[in-house]
């Protein structure tokens, strides 16, 4: 393996850069935070990834200094920071509003933070100039955020709060507002300024595909609790939980006891008289108890003829079809009325697809192919 | 066709009610006062064009002549300048508190607000009169804390003035203001503050700038009709308090010199021409920001 990958969270000398530690935040009953413990390290892009109300823009405020935490304590660069203020603090938050300074021109909008520090006229136009060239804004410094494009009020927004050169940068929905080409466009661009800064960035998002694409490590959390902190990677092929199976992606599950069929196999029997799928699992069961197998259908192959020599197999009849242009996905019936997705790359052109509606087919799956979970 | 028509509307409007009048009383103006009925000289009477070269800028010359004039148009302007900043330094606090308030509470504080219309507003100058008099409440108020040994002379002095405009006016510097703060995004503030700015900085330079227009707008519809005001003056002003609304009631109804106290009138508005062209410039202004 090369030794450049970037993994402090797998190396115990790493010093995180924010430590939330035992954090709880109440809004007078409502828990927002449970309980919370987490390390980010620097230079990482760190995104909070939930549903709305799940608690991860209360984390964020709490880092920008809007919020206190109820209970517990943050550290940034080894200091508790539950006293400091928003104002006094090296954490610059970019907005989901965008939150620009209407009667400012984006120069100066971009110039308030510096003007905060320093008066020196000639390093504050010096450093407006290097965020104008980062961001490609340099033609449109004089004018005012409303008469520029939401694409561009983006870029001004993600100047404005680089532009003190915080220590962590905090992105609050960056993306939410624009459409779907230039969310994808500027996540690259996102991805390509935090790697030229060297700033570490915390998103918080509800988009799962964006989490993916510009995080190194990503947190799924629901209710104000953490489910999982891992690697876009590990959270997508090895959730932790059913919770986080189901959130991340499209994912098949089946429920049922499990029995060890050999050192790390085991067999579900998911419903009476049918027989029991195998899969093979790191964690250990015992006979006996409950599980859940999660298999992504991009993992599930579909058959028109009975194929031989696969782990599980099932029969059903396609009840569904979405093309979605790349993809196909099927959605099988099987006699107990459970479907089960499938997803085919459609390498073919449509005229040539050979199943259709109500087709009778087989839907196989290899035992690595799926995850066991317990929860 | 219609649409002549409809945009017709305002200009007959505005003919019918303000032009014409206005030429009135400019022609009055520059008659000569008369023992008669109406009380000046030419009239129609005597043939239009007979009439038109009796005219004359004889009253304007007079209002140079004696200094009362002068002094009753800047003590007017310093007195209206003066209410106006104090108007804003209490209505500002009490938009922005309004604007800050709880969303189950702002219509019951404008409401607040809007609630002294709903009483004569010849009333409510009359109330000040017991209130500030030497026997007032205010007075006995302090005199029974211990503040004061004996009472304040307000009633009758510019102070008086000063507080009867400010309280007459205030909604008309408040809501403006309010409508200017309550549109303010929240997360500006946020973001001032996150890039440095302690609260009152925030304030300085973020919510003062964009409540802007609504500071202007607040100012104009107080120091506008303050400039011309005359029942203020006169019932909670004393002898010495000169401003140019009693000026003109005098002229008119005590002296019964319609020629001058038209000059004064036709003086006043082209003073007053000066802050409301500024002032339509600036909701003018408003209009296009907001679009």
């Amino acid at each position: 393996m090369a030794e450049t990958v970037f993994a402090p969270w797998d190396d115990p000398t790493a010093e995180p850069i924010i430590r939330f530690r035992n954090v709880t935040k109440r809004f007078g009953t409502f828990v927002a935070i449970d309980d919370l413990t987490l390390d980010i390290y620097p230079q990482e892009f760190f995104a909070l990834l939930g549903p709305s109300g799940c608690g991860k823009t209360t984390m964020m405020r709490m880092l920008a200094g809007f919020e206190n935490p109820t209970e517990g304590s943050i550290e940034l660069a080894g200091k508790d920071i539950a006293g400091v203020p928003a104002n006094k603090r090296a954490v610059n938050m970019m907005f989901q509003s965008y939150a620009l300074f209407p009667h400012l021109s984006i120069w100066d909008n971009i110039a308030f933070g510096l003007r905060r520090e320093t008066s020196d006229k000639a390093a504050i136009s010096a450093r407006v100039e290097e965020m104008l060239k980062l961001t490609r804004l340099e033609k449109l410094a004089r004018r005012k955020p409303h008469q520029i494009s939401g694409g561009q009020r983006q870029r001004v927004a993600l100047a404005r709060s680089l532009a003190k050169a915080p220590k962590l940068l905090l992105l609050d929905e960056p993306l939410g507002a624009l459409d779907a080409k230039l969310r994808e466009a500027t996540q690259f661009e996102l991805m390509d300024i935090q790697e030229k800064t060297g700033t570490t960035f915390v998103i918080v998002t509800h988009d799962q595909e964006e989490a993916m694409t510009v995080a190194s490590r990503i947190a799924v959390m629901d209710e104000g609790r953490i489910m999982q902190v891992a690697t876009p990677d590990r959270i997508y092929e090895a959730p932790a939980s059913v919770y986080v199976a189901d959130f991340i992606g499209d994912v098949n599950i089946l429920a049922g006891t499990v029995t060890a069929t050999g050192a790390d196999t085991y067999a579900l029997t998911w419903k009476d008289g049918a027989a029991p799928v195998t899969a093979v699992s790191e964690a250990t069961f015992t006979d006996g108890q409950q599980a859940h197998l999660a298999v992504r259908p991009e993992k599930v192959a579909i058959h028109t003829t009975k194929p031989e020599d696969v782990d599980n197999l099932l029969k059903g009849k396609v009840l569904d079809i979405a093309y979605l242009g790349n993809l196909s996905t099927y959605h099988v019936e099987l006699p107990g009325g459970q479907i089960i997705k499938a997803q085919t790359a459609n390498t073919r052109r449509l005229s040539r697809r050979s199943i259709t509606w109500e087709d009778p087919v087989w839907v196989g799956w290899t035992k690595t192919a799926g995850v066991l979970l317990d929860t | 066709m219609r649409r002549a028509a409809l945009i017709s509307v305002p200009y007959i409007w505005l003919l019918a009610l303000f032009l014409i009048p206005f030429l009135v009383v400019f022609k009055i103006s520059l008659s000569d006062i008369a023992l008669a009925i109406p009380p000046y000289t030419p009239t129609m009477r005597d043939g239009f064009w007979n009439m038109l070269s009796q005219l004359d800028f004889e009253n304007f010359i007079f209002l140079t002549e004696d200094d009362l004039y002068w002094k009753a148009y800047v003590s007017s302007l310093q007195i209206a300048l003066i209410s106006t900043v104090l108007t804003l330094m209490v209505g500002y606090p009490m938009a922005y508190a309004m604007a800050r308030a709880p969303d189950q509470w702002r219509p019951t504080l404008l409401m607040l607000v809007i609630l002294p219309f709903w009483t004569s507003f010849l009333i409510r100058v009359y109330a000040w009169v017991g209130i500030l008099s030497n026997e007032g409440f205010l007075n006995q108020f302090l005199l029974w804390v211990g503040v004061i040994g004996e009472p304040l002379t307000i009633l009758n002095t510019n102070t008086a003035v000063y507080i009867g405009i400010v309280y007459t006016y205030l909604p008309f510097m408040i809501l403006p203001i309010y409508s200017a703060l309550d549109r303010l995004d929240g997360s500006l503030i946020e973001a001032a503050e996150d890039l440095g700015c302690s609260r009152l900085k925030a304030f300085w330079l973020v919510t003062v700038p964009l409540s802007k227009n609504g500071i202007i707008a607040g100012c104009f519809l107080v120091f506008i009709p303050a400039l011309g005001e005359f029942v203020i003056p006169s019932l909670l002003g004393g002898s010495s308090t000169l401003m140019i609304g009693k000026v003109l009631f005098e002229e008119f109804f005590s002296n019964r010199d319609w020629p001058v106290a038209s000059a004064v009138a036709v003086i006043l508005l082209l003073i007053l021409i000066v802050p409301i062209v500024l002032f339509q410039r600036n909701e003018q202004r408003q209009a296009e920001a907001e679009t």
